[in-house]
């Protein structure tokens, strides 16, 4: 008990050394609204992380609802076989194994965009870099998640990229990445890959935005014309009283 | 006769076995209120709005939560996915917790302000004061039923600083966290305090605060009693009857109240993190701590005030006397004038800082504690306790104005404030009103409203027909 206290005052008192990361975040462009963004993204999901990774609190059901995408597109695109319906994105990967394997079990993405930002997610993801050094056991390593447990799954995609490292007041700092070898897309390719990836986890971590972001300008509407009647009524009961 | 006809009428027969005419007409139509009331006074009765609020939405949120550990952190993930309507009532209810905060705050900012805690209004100010202590342990509890990392982590720093108590802290700690650590057994004690004992302690403090209010008669911010100015038929000269003036009056003002509740829960609901943590969308896991520890927003001054003692006990004892200085603030100020109206310049110059300190403190208690925040936060909580215990010395002394007869105006007009901050600020409004652009801008926007105004005229005298 007293450890944790003491680890917990610790954390508190050294909170601002503790951030991850030299390099400022880079921006996503998100829009949960371009729908075939979202789309694509889940595909990529499904592809690329699935795998490994869980959305424990998205049913395919739900996807196929928000995203406007027929039953059987949703069968043949997004859902692995064997898949219902009613499902979510669970991975097959026991987490045990999982623990064998990485070290730890990877996490559940259903709400890490909402945890640590879009930006961080889109800059996480674009990060991986080769570090040969005997303690990786990928071969790479992050720019904003260091020594993350996870591989560069995106390697055949994005190319391989190595740090270029300045001296700075004697320490030894990556000031930016440098590709040493070609992807299968262009910069801009998967940039964008990677933004729908990222767009469709935005989604994920909360798909009840539709309806709240459209259902909102209704009830504000509402109100304000309540709120007028209402003043006007104030005024009326108030127009003696000096 | 007359009595016959009376129990012909529901009303009749009701209040027969029943009064409810009298205790309408008791507290809503011959309650008379001052008629001078300003923006600060709307914040009571938005507090009690909120109140139901959260009471409606809670009920709402209880029938698909489940207090259980392994379970809790997944069924709010299932309200916000699968419960029909689940997002949105979840979301009422985290922004009402941040709501309830707000207005009481301007609510206490107000009794300072004005004086409303002094002689004979005590016992309305100690209800308050209980109402705002339960309402703080209501939020702490609840803050720990979403079982996120913050949740977790955030309950675990404020129950350990229980146990820093002398002789019974240990004990103490354990009591309420039922197990060595944070862990089921806390979840569930948390979740029947949060949903049945403290929300009914806090119905039953609010009639108490009514009931002394309904007692004493509200303040104003002339802070003078209406009750010494009254007509032949014992009615104040100032006073107005609450129904149907404020109760219309508090109609408009909760509407407006409602659309920026709706702002914040349809287009902003973390509110930038300070609302809903973004720690607290990832499971508690007492493994890991997070790299920051901070308290939700309305927690911040006080948790500051912990922190800037070095000492863990010391911080205790100083965020404990934070809040008991405001218990005992009715026998702290011994001025005989309310109203910061016709108060002293130092009044006025304490308040301004407290006030700055208040808001420093919370700001502060968000951060990371570094060593240059460590000082600022032991200056602002020396000024925040400076300004309650000098009080005593000074308020008796206080060069106060002549206070009025009768009630003036619910807001100073610009022309009749005095002093030099004043005359900046008719200068600069003189300067703003004397451009071109500026009158252009009201002439048109002045135009719309005109237009605005005529169709809803026109629209109430049709529909009224």
């Amino acid at each position: 008990m007293k450890t944790i206290i003491a680890l917990v005052f610790f954390a508190l008192s050294f909170g601002a050394q503790a951030v991850e990361g030299s390099l400022a975040l880079q921006k996503a462009d998100v829009d949960v609204f371009d729908l075939e963004s979202v789309r694509r993204g889940a595909g990529y999901f499904v592809d690329y992380c699935m795998g490994c990774h869980s959305i424990k609190h998205l049913r395919y059901s739900r996807v196929g609802k928000d995203l406007e995408i027929k039953d059987e597109v949703l069968r043949k695109d997004i859902m692995p076989e064997g898949a219902k319906v009613h499902e979510s994105f669970l991975t097959s990967m026991d987490p045990e194994d999982a623990v064998k394997w990485f070290g730890v079990a990877p996490p559940d993405l259903s709400l890490v965009a909402r945890a640590r930002g879009a930006d961080w997610l889109y800059s996480y993801l674009k990060g991986f870099y080769i570090d040969e050094s005997p303690t990786r056991p990928t071969g790479v390593n992050n720019l904003y998640f260091k020594d993350v447990a996870m591989p560069n799954v995106f390697w055949d995609l994005q190319g391989l990229q190595r740090p270029v490292i300045k001296t700075h007041e004697g320490n030894q700092v990556i000031e930016r990445l440098e590709k040493v070898s070609k992807g299968k897309l262009s910069e801009e390719e998967f940039d964008q890959t990677m933004s729908d990836l990222v767009t469709f986890l935005v989604y994920a971590a909360e798909p009840a935005q539709y309806s709240r972001l459209s259902l909102g300008k209704y009830v504000i509407f509402v109100l304000l014309i309540l709120a007028v009647i209402l003043f006007k009524l104030k005024k009326e009961y108030w127009k003696d009283i000096k | 006769m007359a009595a016959e006809e009376k129990d012909k009428s529901l009303l009749g027969w009701i209040d027969e076995r029943f009064p409810l005419s009298s205790f309408v007409s008791e507290h809503l139509v011959k309650y008379y209120a001052p008629k001078n009331f300003n923006f600060l006074y709307f914040f009571g009765s938005l507090a009690l709005v909120v109140l139901v609020i959260q009471i409606l939405t809670g009920i709402f949120l209880t029938m698909n939560y489940k207090p259980d550990a392994k379970l809790a952190f997944d069924s709010v993930e299932y309200i916000m996915r699968d419960v029909s309507w689940g997002w949105l009532i979840r979301y009422m209810h985290s922004t009402g917790a941040s709501a309830f905060f707000i207005v009481v705050y301007m609510h206490m900012f107000r009794a300072l302000f004005y004086g409303s805690y002094k002689k004979p209004r005590e016992l309305l100010w100690l209800f308050g004061m209980v109402i705002f202590v339960l309402l703080m342990a209501e939020a702490f509890m609840g803050y720990l039923l979403p079982w996120g990392q913050m949740s977790f982590w955030g309950a675990q720093v404020i129950i350990s600083l229980f146990s820093a108590i002398p002789v019974v802290g240990e004990d103490l700690a354990l009591l309420i966290r039922g197990d060595y650590v944070i862990a089921d057994a806390t979840l569930n004690r948390f979740f029947a305090l949060h949903v049945i004992a403290v929300p009914l302690a806090l119905a039953g403090l609010v009639v108490l605060h009514l009931a002394a209010l309904h007692t004493v008669g509200s303040n104003n911010p002339d802070g003078i009693e209406i009750k010494k100015n009254k007509d032949e038929n014992g009615i104040p000269k100032d006073g107005i009857p609450f129904h149907p003036y404020y109760t219309v009056k508090d109609l408009f003002v909760l509407c407006v109240f409602l659309i920026i509740f709706a702002l914040i829960m349809f287009y902003w609901p973390d509110f930038g993190g300070y609302f809903l943590e973004a720690p607290n969308f990832e499971p508690a896991d007492p493994m890991r701590t997070p790299e920051h520890i901070a308290p939700v927003w309305y927690f911040t001054p006080f948790y500051s005030i912990l922190r800037a003692v070095p000492d863990k006990l010391g911080g205790v004892i100083a965020m404990g006397g934070s809040i008991v200085v405001l218990f005992i603030l009715p026998w702290l100020d011994r001025g005989e004038v309310k109203s910061i109206r016709y108060r002293s310049g130092i009044f006025k110059f304490a308040l301004v800082l407290f006030v700055i300190s208040f808001i420093a403190l919370g700001i502060l208690g968000t951060r990371p504690a570094t060593p240059t925040a460590t000082i600022f936060a032991r200056l602002f909580s020396a000024i925040y306790f400076l300004f309650f215990l000098s009080l005593p010395f000074y308020s008796t002394k206080e060069k106060t104005k002549p206070l009025p007869e009768r009630l003036t105006h619910s807001v100073i007009p610009l022309e009749e404030r005095v002093g030099w901050h004043w005359d900046l600020v008719r200068r600069i409004l003189a300067w703003v009103t004397s451009i071109e652009a500026y009158r252009r801008l009201t002439g048109v926007v002045g135009g719309y409203l005109k237009k605005a105004d005529g169709y809803v005229e026109e629209l109430i005298k049709k529909y009224s027909k």
